[in-house]
C-alpha cells in the first residue's frame, strides 16, 4: 500500500514539474519523473499478495511488462531530446514558454 | 365543333404553355413571338364562338378535380357556360388584335419576347378568370391578371413614373381585393364550398345581413379591379404601359373583370337590395365624375382612361338597378369600341411621336385610315345610332332611369359629356391644322388591319343585344323609343358643341382655361383624388411604418439581434484568451478539467446518496 502512495506522489510531482518548468530539458525530465510513477504503480500493485490464499497472480508477468517499459522510456527520451536539440537548432529556443504558437 | 366546347380548358391552358416558349424562341426568331403569343387567342376565339353558337343545346361543359382533399376539400375546376363563352369571345378577339397591333407598334423594342410572353400570361390568365367554376379559382386568376397588369403597366420600368405608375395600380386594386378575400373567407364560412352551384344554392337560406355584407365585399373586390371611385386613382397612371396593352388589360377585358364577377355572383347581389343600391351610386358618380375630368385632358390617353372609368361605371349602374345583362352586353360593345380607340390612338401616337393633342391636329389627311376608324369608335362612344356604344349605353340609361331617376339623369349627363369630350379629342387630333413638329405618318398593315376589325365590330356589334341576352338568358330588352330618340339628342347636342368649338383650333382650350381656371384645374387634376388619398392613406401609413422603423424594428428587433452578436462575441472573446498558445496552461487546465470532473461525479453520487437518505429519513 505505501507503495502505491509513494508512486502517486512521484506520479504528482512529475506533473507539477511538467507543468512548472521552464526549460524543456526539465520537463522532458519531468516527464520521465511521471513515467517512473506509472512503473513504480504497476510494481507495487504487482507485489502485494492475496490476503488468504498468500499467492501473486500476476507478480513476475507485469515485472516484466515494467522491464519492457523502462526500455521504451529510453528510446522515448532519445526521441524527445532529439526534438528539443532540433527545435534549439531551428528556433534557437530552449525554453518551453517561447514556444506559443497554438493558440486561438 | 363540340370537341372544342368539351376541351375548353385547353384554351385556359395553351397560353400558359406558349408564354415559356413565346419567351424563349422569341429572343432568337424575332417573327416567332407574336406567331406562338396569337395561338391562346386564336383558340380562344375558336372556343368561344363555338359555345356562343351552340348555346341553345345545353351543351355546358365543365370539370373539376379535387384539388385539396381530405376534411376542407377544395375542388378545382372549369366550366364554360354563356356568360363565360362570351368572355372567351371578347377575350379573344381582342386580345388577337392587340398582339397584330403589337407587331407593328412594339416594333424594334428591346423587350419584344418579354412583352409578347407577357401578353400570352394575361390571356391565359383572364380565360383562367373566366372559365373558373368557383370562387377560389377565379380569385386566382384575378390575382394573375393583376400581375400581368403590373408588368406590363410596368414594362418600361427604365422610366420613374411607369416603376411608380405599376406600383400604384397594384397596391391600390390590392385594397379591393382584401375585401374580396374576406367576401371569399365569409362565403367559405357561411357555404362551406367555392362552387358557383353550391354558392347559389346556399343563398336562400343566408341571413340577409350576411348577403349585404358578401355582396359588398366582393363590390370592394370588384371596383378596385375596374377601377370605380374611389380606387380609380390606379387607372390614369396605368397609361404609363405601351398603348396595345392599354387597348386590352386597361380598357377591354381586365378592368371589365368586375363586371364580370358580379354578374358571374349574380344570385348574390340579386339578394340583396342593399347592395344594388351601393353599386348604382357609386357607379353613377364614377360615371358623372370621370367624364367631366376626361373634358379637359390633354394626354390623348388620358382622356380615354377616364372615358373608360367612366363607362366602366356605366356597366356598375346597370348592375346596380339589376340588369346584369345589359352591363354585359355594355361590356361587348365597350370593348370593342374602347378598344378601337385605344389602339387608334396607340397609331396616333406611334405616327406622330406624342400624347399631347395640343401638339397634333389634322392628322386626317395624313392618317385616312387611323381616322377613319376612330370616328367609327368615337361614334360608338358617344352613342351615335346605329353604332355599337348606342344600342348599349340606350338599354342601360333605359335601366338605370328606371331603377332611379337621379342616377339616370347624372348618367345622362355623362353622355353628354361622353359626346363631348370624345368629339373634342377627335377634333383635336384629327381635324385643324397640324400643330406639332414632327412627320407624322399612317402606320403600316399590322396596325391598321385590327383597327378595321375592331371597327366592324364596332359598327356592328350594336344588332346583338338579342344574343347576347339570349346566350346569357336574360331577359331580351327591345329599344325603348323615348330614351333612342332622348339619347341620340345627347349624342348629338355633345357632338355638335364640341365640333363647334374644337373644330379649327385649340384656343379653346386657353379661352375656357383663363375663363374657369378653378374649375379646369380641378377636374384636369382628377378633383384632387390623388391628393386626397395620399393624406389619408398613404402619408398615414408612411408615418407609422417609419415609427415602428424607429420605435420597435431599431431598438427591439435589431437591439435583440445585435445584442445577442454581441453576448456571443464577448463569451468568445473570453474563452479565446483561455487559447493562449502555452502548452504548459494547456496541460493544466486539463488536469483540473479531470479534477473537476471526477469531482462532479463523485458529489453527483455523494448527493444522490445523501438524497436517498434523507427521503428515507423523512419517509420512515
Amino acid at each position: 500500500m505505501i507503495g502505491v502512495l509513494v508512486s502517486v506522489a512521484v506520479f504528482c510531482i512529475g506533473v507539477y514539474g511538467v507543468l512548472t518548468r521552464r526549460d524543456i530539458v526539465g520537463v522532458l525530465a519531468s516527464i520521465e519523473v511521471m513515467l517512473a510513477g506509472s512503473m513504480l504503480a504497476l510494481v507495487a500493485m504487482a507485489s502485494g499478495a492475496d490476503s488468504v490464499t498468500g499467492v501473486r497472480p500476476l507478480g513476475q508477468s507485469i515485472e516484466a511488462v515494467v522491464l519492457l517499459l523502462m526500455v521504451i522510456d529510453a528510446a522515448e527520451a532519445a526521441v524527445g531530446l532529439a526534438l528539443l536539440v532540433s527545435v534549439a537548432r531551428r528556433r534557437g529556443v530552449t525554453r518551453i514558454d517561447e514556444l506559443q504558437e497554438v493558440k486561438g | 365543333m363540340e370537341w372544342f366546347i368539351e376541351n375548353a380548358w385547353l384554351a385556359v391552358a395553351l397560353p400558359f404553355l406558349m408564354a415559356v416558349p413565346t419567351w424563349l424562341l422569341g429572343q432568337r426568331a424575332k417573327w416567332l413571338a407574336p406567331v406562338l403569343a396569337a395561338t391562346g387567342p386564336l383558340l380562344l376565339c375558336l372556343v368561344g364562338f363555338t359555345a356562343i353558337a351552340t348555346h341553345g343545346d345545353g351543351s355546358h361543359a365543365g370539370a373539376s378535380v379535387s384539388w385539396i382533399p381530405g376534411t376542407i376539400d377544395i375542388s378545382a375546376g372549369w366550366m364554360i357556360d354563356g356568360l363565360t363563352a362570351i368572355m372567351f369571345a371578347v377575350v379573344g378577339v381582342v386580345a388577337l388584335m392587340v398582339v397584330v397591333f403589337s407587331i407593328g407598334y412594339m416594333h424594334g423594342d428591346k423587350g419584344w419576347a418579354r412583352y409578347f410572353m407577357l401578353l400570352s400570361l394575361f390571356t391565359g390568365s383572364m380565360s383562367l378568370l373566366v372559365a373558373a367554376d368557383s370562387l377560389l379559382i377565379l380569385f386566382v386568376g384575378w390575382e394573375l391578371v393583376g400581375a400581368c397588369s403590373y408588368l406590363l403597366i410596368g414594362f418600361w420600368f427604365e422610366k420613374p413614373s411607369a416603376a411608380a405608375a405599376a406600383v400604384k395600380a397594384f397596391l391600390v386594386t390590392r385594397i379591393g381585393d382584401a375585401g374580396l378575400l374576406l367576401g371569399l373567407a365569409l362565403l367559405w364560412r357561411e357555404v362551406g364550398s367555392f362552387r358557383f352551384a353550391d354558392i347559389f344554392d346556399a343563398v336562400a337560406a343566408m341571413p340577409g345581413g350576411t348577403l349585404t355584407a358578401v355582396a359588398l365585399l366582393l363590390f370592394m373586390g370588384a371596383a378596385g379591379k375596374s377601377a370605380q371611385f374611389p380606387l380609380h386613382i390606379w387607372l390614369p397612371d396605368a397609361m404609363e404601359g405601351p398603348t396595345p396593352v392599354s387597348a386590352l388589360i386597361h380598357a377591354a377585358t381586365m378592368v371589365a373583370a368586375g363586371v364580370f364577377l358580379i354578374a358571374r355572383m349574380w344570385p348574390v347581389f340579386e339578394a340583396s337590395q342593399a347592395a344594388l343600391v351601393v353599386i348604382l351610386a357609386i357607379g353613377a358618380l364614377t360615371a358623372l365624375a370621370s367624364a367631366s375630368i376626361a373634358l379637359v385632358q390633354r394626354d390623348i390617353k388620358k382622356v380615354l382612361a377616364y372615358s373608360t372609368i367612366s363607362q366602366l361605371g356605366f356597366m356598375f349602374a346597370a348592375l346596380g338597378a339589376g340588369a346584369w345583362g345589359i352591363a354585359m352586353f355594355h361590356l361587348v360593345t365597350h370593348a370593342a369600341f374602347k378598344a378601337l380607340l385605344f389602339l387608334g390612338s396607340g397609331s396616333v401616337i406611334h405616327g406622330s411621336g406624342t400624347q399631347d393633342m395640343h401638339k397634333m391636329g389634322g392628322l386626317r389627311r395624313v392618317m385616312p385610315i387611323t381616322a377613319a376608324t376612330w370616328i367609327l369608335g368615337a361614334g360608338a362612344l358617344a352613342g351615335v345610332p346605329p353604332l355599337a356604344g348606342f344600342f348599349s349605353k340606350d338599354e342601360v340609361l333605359h335601366a338605370v332611369w328606371g331603377a332611379s331617376p337621379v342616377a339616370g339623369i347624372a348618367l345622362g349627363l355623362a353622355s353628354l359629356m361622353t359626346a363631348f369630350y370624345i368629339t373634342r379629342a377627335t377634333c383635336l387630333t384629327f381635324f385643324g391644322k397640324y400643330r406639332g413638329d414632327g412627320h407624322p405618318h399612317e402606320s403600316d398593315y399590322t396596325m391598321t388591319v385590327p383597327l378595321m376589325v375592331l371597327g366592324i365590330g364596332a359598327l356592328g356589334l350594336g344588332f346583338t343585344g338579342h344574343l347576347v341576352a339570349e346566350v346569357l338568358g336574360t331577359h331580351a330588352e327591345s329599344l325603348d323609343p323615348v330614351t333612342a330618340v332622348l339619347s341620340t339628342m345627347i349624342a348629338l347636342v355633345g357632338i355638335g358643341a364640341a365640333w363647334w368649338i374644337y373644330r379649327e383650333d385649340v384656343t379653346a382650350d386657353q379661352l375656357l382655361q383663363t375663363r374657369a381656371g378653378r374649375l379646369w384645374d380641378a377636374a384636369s387634376g382628377g378633383y384632387g383624388a390623388d391628393t386626397v388619398a395620399d393624406r389619408m392613406v398613404v402619408r398615414p401609413v408612411m408615418v407609422g411604418a417609419r415609427a415602428l422603423y424607429e420605435r420597435f424594428e431599431r431598438t427591439i428587433v435589431d437591439g435583440a439581434v445585435e445584442g445577442f452578436g454581441r453576448g456571443v462575441s464577448v463569451v468568445g472573446r473570453t474563452l479565446a484568451s483561455l487559447q493562449n498558445g502555452d502548452g504548459q496552461w494547456y496541460g493544466a487546465m486539463l488536469g483540473a478539467s479531470v479534477v473537476i470532473m471526477l469531482a462532479i461525479v463523485w458529489s453527483y453520487d455523494a448527493i444522490n446518496l445523501w438524497a436517498v437518505e434523507v427521503i428515507s429519513w423523512i419517509g420512515g
